[in-house]
């Protein structure tokens, strides 16, 4: 039978990653739970074995009870009644079968009903979910929706509304309105002060709002009567149970049917505040929104790879000039660089993954300390700031570039499958649809290279890279020396050349003294750091799993290559004066 | 109300993802080359009782099964899918019973379990197809039995009266019965829900109990060998060939030319 879990093992190498051991100890406090909790790991090995187990679960579910709904969700969608979203027949399917194989609130604590798993793993349900059905894996994984409410909002409101989405109720982010879009600081949803009811009471419009009639909503909305700013805007939790939004209508999409896309009407809805006032975009949103960035990552990375396992099994099905297509080296190519991106893709995701799960756990830990008076130590602080950073560096890293190639992946997906690719009878043009969306929400692939932008010109993917180099990893305290088996050096030797092409294309954009010539290049920029950072990550990969990762590594470490050669010849070509051909 | 429903399980050779090696070169099945896995009426059977579980809080679920020591497997998927407990029925004088003998055993387990509301099977197994063991253990436990169930549509608790939906040949049929009472239950009822993962991490360790034929005061004459009168006497590798089949029409001609052949050839009378 098939499983997304076993039959990928690309996905259980990511778990021998040593940071995971240090990750899982602080997410645990130390397995302080063993004893309270039966499902409670006793040790690392446990918690590892534990891991596995709920993934070889997921792997089940994904591949036998979401993955065969797929089409038939594309197909019927999602549709309004009386106000409310209606799911495609089969979405319910989806939403009971991870219910009732407790995939929900997979990251939150176990006294709030949480299966206290890192973020790491989240990540890897995430993406066999995406693989099985992107467009589901935007309802699925609305629930870490509520990593923001734990973060941010009260004791009394985490006890009221933690245990529900452990228990499968479902989430939605409702920031975006018709004239707020990427700019969030726009939005006018009006939030007042119901004084004779103690509450808060919401009046206006959403409008994109994925998964929109959800059980709980945080929203972000207008506090503060006559500011026009991100200042004036706080985070609310408004809970369906209380009524006064209605779905008005329901969006058309090129993909992704199954999730639903709603425009929402708030009718004096009662609200409470989550936070404090004003902190809404500025703070709250900014949180939700690097959470969102990564789950997209996840779900590229999954449709990326139910794109590569479409065409590789349709090549080598599909025989022309008597022999199967797939033995043609223009098809293996292709599929080749298929693979070499998705590996790419998904080394880059868990390494993001990593990353989060270090800082958030030691900001938890620092909160559940300030509660007695305590403090982090100056060690646990400095550790929380570096992984912060790598974290805020690696996010929009991670989101362009991993749906950049689900996008790509999808193309060549149905290009492999030729002709038939264009019939509606495959399941890749449903894939090359519901690719579209991922380089747009949650903040498009050019927002993705405005955030990592000022680690571009102040150097710090450039010293990201040298510490990679030199560890395999960074910080190069969770790497070693002999990272590079010794068959990839010449792989490790071509990075660092595409390291200094990029660090003197950096410097010649920081010569320039130019913002207009920066924002024109930095999308380039962006590309050959997001390709030597991968192509130092997969070599690594490849190095302790060569039979997994060796094709990929030298795949990718050609194609990176020719990429940041290209990307360095516009770079350095490209001159102030050339602005003018550019602009419209 | 709370229900105490006993669920009967086995473990079976997963006769429907058979390879090249999966029978020997006598004809019988290679067990080895085929992974065991819980027989796949049983899940449905499972499922109806967690449906049951469900529907009446507190009720509990425990799930048999008779066979070699490694079928705790099969107790252990049930306790991850939502049973309460479970029992493998394992002893070396059990070995070679036929559904008599296995009905008896499963009989006498059940007992010792004592009272019990519903009993749920799969209809039948998929490596003997008999669909014999569940209407046995009715027989022998002097209870009610429905058979190709469904659904249970309703259950009353004052009454006792429970509603169930039986798959028969070109529909359904909608019967009544008192429980206590013994249901085995189709394929095609609803599929069983996934396992939990917490209930995977809480149990992956458990202990599963084991019971020998004289923990649940077996008979010796009536368990294992001893006590099964089905002595298989060939097992052939029949193989059908294309070039031996034959088109018949519905003509009485044709249909007494088959009952006579059949009669000859021993495969009916």
């Amino acid at each position: 039978m098939a499983n997304f879990f076993q039959d990928n093992p690309e996905i259980k190498f990511h778990l021998s990653h040593p940071l995971l051991k240090r990750i899982v100890e602080l997410k645990e406090r130390n397995y302080s739970d063993f004893g309270k909790y039966d499902y409670a790991p006793e040790n690392f090995e446990d918690a590892l074995d534990s891991y596995e187990r709920v993934l070889d679960l997921a792997g089940d579910v994904t591949a036998n009870i979401i993955a065969p709904n797929a089409e038939a969700v594309d197909a019927e969608g999602p549709h309004v009644e009386n106000n409310r979203m209606v799911y495609a027949s089969k979405t319910y399917e989806n939403l009971d079968a991870t219910i009732k194989a407790g995939l929900n609130g997979v990251t939150m604590p176990r006294r709030y009903g949480g299966l206290n798993f890192p973020m790491a793993i989240y990540s890897a349900i995430n993406e066999m979910i995406a693989c099985a059905d992107t467009g589901f894996e935007n309802i699925w994984s609305l629930q870490d929706c509520i990593e923001t409410l734990y973060e941010f909002g009260d004791e009394d409101q985490r006890k009221r509304y933690v245990p529900r989405v452990c228990n499968g109720e479902t989430m939605s982010m409702d920031l975006t309105e018709p004239d707020a879009g990427s700019d969030l600081q726009s939005v006018m949803l009006k939030a007042t002060f119901d004084e004779e009811n103690n509450c808060w009471r919401l009046n206006g419009c959403k409008r994109f709002i994925t998964n929109g009639d959800s059980d709980i909503h945080l929203v972000l909305a207008r506090s503060e009567d006559g500011t026009r700013d991100g200042r004036g805007l706080s985070m609310f939790i408004y809970d369906k149970r209380d009524g006064g939004v209605d779905v008005r209508r329901i969006e058309n999409k090129l993909g992704i049917h199954g999730s639903p896309t709603c425009e929402l009407v708030y009718k004096n809805a009662k609200a409470e505040l989550c936070g404090s006032r004003k902190l809404g975009l500025i703070k709250y949103v900014m949180g939700l929104m690097n959470g969102a960035r990564l789950g997209i990552a996840g779900q590229s990375t999954g449709t990326s790879q139910m794109a590569y396992n479409e065409a590789l099994a349709y090549a080598k099905d599909r025989k022309q000039f008597g022999k199967a297509i797939i033995e043609f080296p223009a098809v293996y190519d292709m599929l080749a660089t298929m693979k070499a991106k998705l590996d790419a893709s998904r080394t880059l995701y868990y390494t993001t993954s990593r990353y989060v799960d270090m800082y958030k756990t030691l900001e938890d830990i620092e909160r559940e300390r300030k509660e007695n008076g305590e403090r982090l130590t100056a060690e646990e602080k400095a550790e929380c700031k570096t992984f912060s950073r790598l974290a805020d560096a690696f996010t929009p890293m991670a989101k362009g570039m991993t749906s950049e190639y689900a996008n790509q992946i999808a193309y060549d997906g149905i290009q492999v499958h030729g002709g038939s690719g264009f019939m509606l009878e495959y399941a890749c043009q449903r894939l090359y649809r519901d690719a579209r969306i991922l380089t747009i929400y949650e903040g498009t692939t050019q927002l993705q290279t405005v955030a990592a932008g000022r680690y571009i010109t102040n150097g710090f993917y450039g010293q990201v890279i040298a510490e990679m180099l030199e560890a395999g990893q960074a910080p190069a305290s969770v790497g070693s020396a002999d990272w590079c088996a010794e068959e990839f050096l010449p792989l490790k030797e071509r990075v660092a050349k595409m390291a200094e092409k990029y660090n003197a294309a950096v410097a010649y954009t920081n010569n320039q003294k130019n913002d207009e010539f920066k924002d024109l290049v930095i999308r380039h920029l962006y590309e050959m750091a997001g390709d030597c950072i991968m192509a130092i990550l997969l070599i690594a990969d490849a190095s302790k799993a060569p039979e997994l990762f060796g094709k990929s590594a030298r795949v990718y470490a050609r194609h990176a290559a020719s990429e940041v050669e290209k990307h360095y010849d516009f770079v350095m070509s490209a001159t102030a004066e050339d602005l003018a051909d550019y602009r419209r | 109300m709370s229900l105490k429903i006993v669920v009967l399980a086995k473990q079976v050779p997963d006769t429907r993802n058979v390879g090249p090696d999966a029978m020997t070169a006598e004809g019988t099945v290679n067990r080895a080359a085929l992974p065991a896995v819980f027989n796949p009426d049983d899940l449905n059977a499972l499922e109806q009782a967690l449906i049951l579980k469900d529907k009446f809080p507190g009720s509990t679920i425990t799930v048999i099964t008779m066979g070699l020591p490694k079928a705790s497997a099969i107790i252990r998927e049930a306790l991850f899918r939502g049973a309460d407990k479970g029992y493998v029925i394992t002893d070396r004088p059990l070995g070679g019973a036929d559904t008599l003998a296995t009905s008896y055993t499963l009989a006498q387990a059940i007992k010792k379990i004592g009272e019990v509301d519903i009993i749920l099977g799969g209809r039948q197994a998929i490596d003997g197809d008999t669909a014999q063991v569940g209407p046995q253990i009715a027989e022998k436990l002097g209870l009610t039995q429905v058979t190709y169930a469904e659904e249970i549509l309703s259950l009353d608790e004052a009454t006792k009266k429970i509603v169930i939906k039986r798959h028969i040949d070109g529909g359904v049929e909608t019967v009544e019965a008192q429980f206590p009472l013994v249901i085995t239950v189709n394929g095609s009822a609803a599929p069983c829900r996934p396992a939990n993962a917490k209930r995977i991490m809480a149990y992956k360790r458990a202990a599963i109990p084991e019971w020998n034929a004289q923990d649940i005061e077996c008979d010796p004459k009536q368990i294992g060998k001893a006590g099964s009168p089905t002595n298989v006497k060939a097992v052939k590798n029949i193989v059908f060939k294309a070039k031996e089949s034959r088109t018949l029409t519905g003509s009485d001609e044709d249909i007494n030319g088959l009952i006579v052949e059949l009669l000859d050839e021993k495969i009916i009378g």
